[in-house]
């Protein structure tokens, strides 16, 4: 146990990898999902105890050297009350997300091939919590293309559903390398400036060096560092999906499996967004970011048109699970607006936000599944009647729309109070109107569904269907129950997000 | 193209020449230039050629898919392995002074050349796995779905 404890921050990325490849190897007959199924529930275990040690420990960082070379030279895996959210974030939503995969997957692709699919599926995990936890520019980049290549795989393989998974997945592919790789050659660039891949020692060296030059006659490197940050911001705003660059994404999550849509659209876009706030708040800083080149400006046009645009193009698909994409899209908006503004209600109410849209949107994607699981399709009209059919699935999908919009008692509610409340705090009232108006539309579309299911009349011939199976069924109502439970009770969330922003901001615990 | 007689005594007489001369790059990577990702390389290249000439069938006859499938991920194994036992000895991950703490200089080369072996094998399975997708066209299943797509 003294070796699992002082070896944490390396282990919660070394077991999946290890396990993922074991599970290429041996995971056939089922043994696959118990290999899964095993990982992700020791790496839960493994982000929760992270936690309590920051949380705990007085400087709030943990710090991990990979082979004992000491950081700004060797890779460094750095634990900060933000990340230890994050992580937390990712391995619950995987847990439950695995546990719902078993019977939803085995009915989606050939099973010759399951244990492949857990393999990568645990791949995508490595690198999900790896981006989280590494303190390493670079580092980040190569575990970035971890997640991402594995993403593709599993995309692709909602090919039996529906041909359109490998469009999907090949366009999720161009694109998503295009982003990787402008972020590569922003870490180039600052590395020509700085000399080093640490992010906590780039840091130091730009606001030490660098910049302090700049007011001076012979600016250092003045264009060299514009131009590294803007590439890397254009490439992790490509990763997570930000307003005109969310291209991808509506494509990818509606033909991807159930359980790869609920795991990417609760993860993967949150690990991007937490992987933006790293650039912008601790790598560049954010006097840099938004005293002296407006990100902050541009960050919140495209946020407020994510907000609008995402739910707008969410009310006009007739395919549920495309519904629920655009929606992620919106919902991105509006993380992406929190750390856009910049204070600590805004920071909160994006890091609460990461983990509300996840349980929320991870329930919705697996109720969702259900009904495909059930039916076969996820349009709209078959949908019509299933309150009757299914009648705890939709409840666990009704209470993931009224988070969606916001009705107070709903995760939703919390996030939405922060972001408005941060809102005002800066005076952008603009903003505020942008957010009630989003959740305005929100409303429109949930009700769209929503009507479908409970007044919808589902047709005489229609084939007769049986509630969801349990292990599909006692996931999707925990992330569904724990998306209203975190809205009546919101002090953990709240205070591990409080702490998250407030050191992000380095204003004290 | 094994009806040509050059293409086939040239293929047949390189393999070793490669398989020894990626053997070399593989033994020497900690101490010159190589290293197990070019050892990995030659080795596929020595096998895709075979291939090439004696046509993909015949390869996969002599390296069938499980080996690959297997192999590559060992690699990785390996890797990740020699970084775990470290963490088991008391040291951090990849520390390589946990594999002789009495002498940490030479501890370094053992931990880079058993690291650089997983590498070679990895890299040369996973090289021989592209060269199978290609060529085989088709994944297994596919032709019994075609019919019952368009829903």
């Amino acid at each position: 146990m003294e070796l699992v404890h002082k070896n944490l921050p390396a282990l919660i990325v070394v077991l999946p990898l290890c396990m993922g490849l074991i599970t290429s190897i041996i995971g056939r007959r089922g043994l696959g999902w118990w290999l899964a199924m095993g990982t992700t529930s020791a790496v839960l275990a493994m982000s929760v105890q992270l936690l309590v040690n920051v949380l705990e420990s007085g400087t709030q960082t943990v710090t991990y050297v990979m082979g004992s070379w000491p950081v700004p030279f060797g890779i460094g895996y750095v634990v900060d009350p933000l990340n230890a959210a994050v992580l937390l974030i990712v391995s619950m939503i995987a847990t439950v997300v695995t546990l719902y995969a078993r019977k939803s997957i085995a009915s989606e692709i050939d099973p010759r091939r399951l244990h492949f699919f857990y393999a990568l599926w645990l791949f995508c995990m490595t690198g999900l919590l790896g981006i989280t936890i590494t303190g390493d520019a670079f580092n980040l980049y190569v575990l970035l293309e971890i997640s991402s290549l594995s993403t593709y795989t599993l995309v692709a393989l909602g090919r039996n559903r529906n041909r359109r998974a490998l469009t999907a997945a090949i366009n999720y592919l161009v694109l998503g390398s295009i982003g990787a790789n402008f972020y590569l050659l922003g870490i180039a660039y600052l590395y020509q400036v700085t000399g080093s891949l640490n992010i906590a020692d780039i840091h130091h060296i730009l606001t030490t060096q660098v910049f302090p030059t700049w007011s001076t006659d012979a600016p250092m490197y003045r264009t060299t560092v514009f131009v590294g940050f803007a590439l890397m911001a254009v490439g992790l705003s490509l990763k997570l999906a930000l307003f005109p660059l969310h291209g991808w994404l509506p494509n990818a999550y509606t033909y991807a499996p159930s359980s790869v849509s609920a795991l990417l659209a609760s993860t993967a876009t949150k690990v991007g967004a937490y992987a933006f706030i790293r650039v912008l708040f601790t790598l560049v800083g954010v006097n840099f970011a938004f005293k002296l080149l407006h990100t902050d400006t541009v960050l919140m046009i495209s946020a407020g048109a994510a907000i609008l645009m995402g739910s707008w193009l969410a009310f006009r698909q007739t395919n549920i699970k495309k519904l629920l994409a655009y929606s992620s899209i919106g919902q991105i908006g509006y993380i992406t607006l929190g750390f856009a503004l910049g204070n600590v209600n805004g920071l909160t109410a994006s890091v609460i936000h990461l983990f509300n849209h996840a349980l929320t949107k991870g329930g919705m994607f697996m109720a969702l599944g259900i009904v495909a699981y059930r039916t076969g399709h996820t349009r709209l009209q078959d949908l019509q009647g299933l309150g009757r059919k299914l009648p705890f699935t939709m409840a666990a999908f009704t209470a993931g729309g009224l988070g969606l919009i916001g009705v107070p008692l709903t995760a939703g509610f919390v996030s939405k109070w922060y972001l408005v409340s941060a809102c005002f705090e800066q005076g952008r009232y603009e903003m505020a109107a942008i957010v009630l108006v989003g959740s305005l539309i929100a409303l429109l579309y949930t009700w769209k569904v929503v009507e479908a299911i409970y007044f919808g009349k589902r047709p005489e011939d229609a084939p007769a269907i049986k509630e969801a199976p349990i292990t599909m069924l006692v996931p999707t109502l925990l992330l569904a129950g724990a998306s209203i439970y975190f809205g009546i009770d919101a002090s953990t969330s709240s205070r591990i997000a409080t702490a998250a922003a407030k050191f992000l901001l380095g204003v004290g615990p | 193209m094994k009806d040509n007689v050059l293409m086939r005594v040239a293929a047949r007489w390189n393999m070793p020449f490669l398989l020894v001369f990626a053997l070399y790059t593989q033994t020497h990577g900690e101490l010159g230039p190589g290293g197990g990702f070019q050892a990995g390389v030659m080795i596929a290249a020595a096998f895709i050629v075979y291939g090439m000439v004696f046509g993909a069938d015949e390869m996969r006859r002599v390296v069938p898919r499980w080996i690959t499938d297997v192999l590559a991920a060992l690699g990785v194994l390996i890797y990740a392995g020699t970084g775990v036992y470290c963490m088991l000895q008391g040291y951090t991950f990849l520390d390589y002074t946990a594999l002789i703490p009495s002498n940490p200089g030479g501890a370094e080369p053992w931990g880079m050349t058993t690291v650089e072996y997983g590498v070679g094998i990895t890299v040369s399975c996973v090289m021989i796995t592209i060269f199978n997708e290609i060529t085989e066209g088709t994944l297994p299943g596919d032709q019994a779905e075609t019919t019952t797509e368009k829903a």
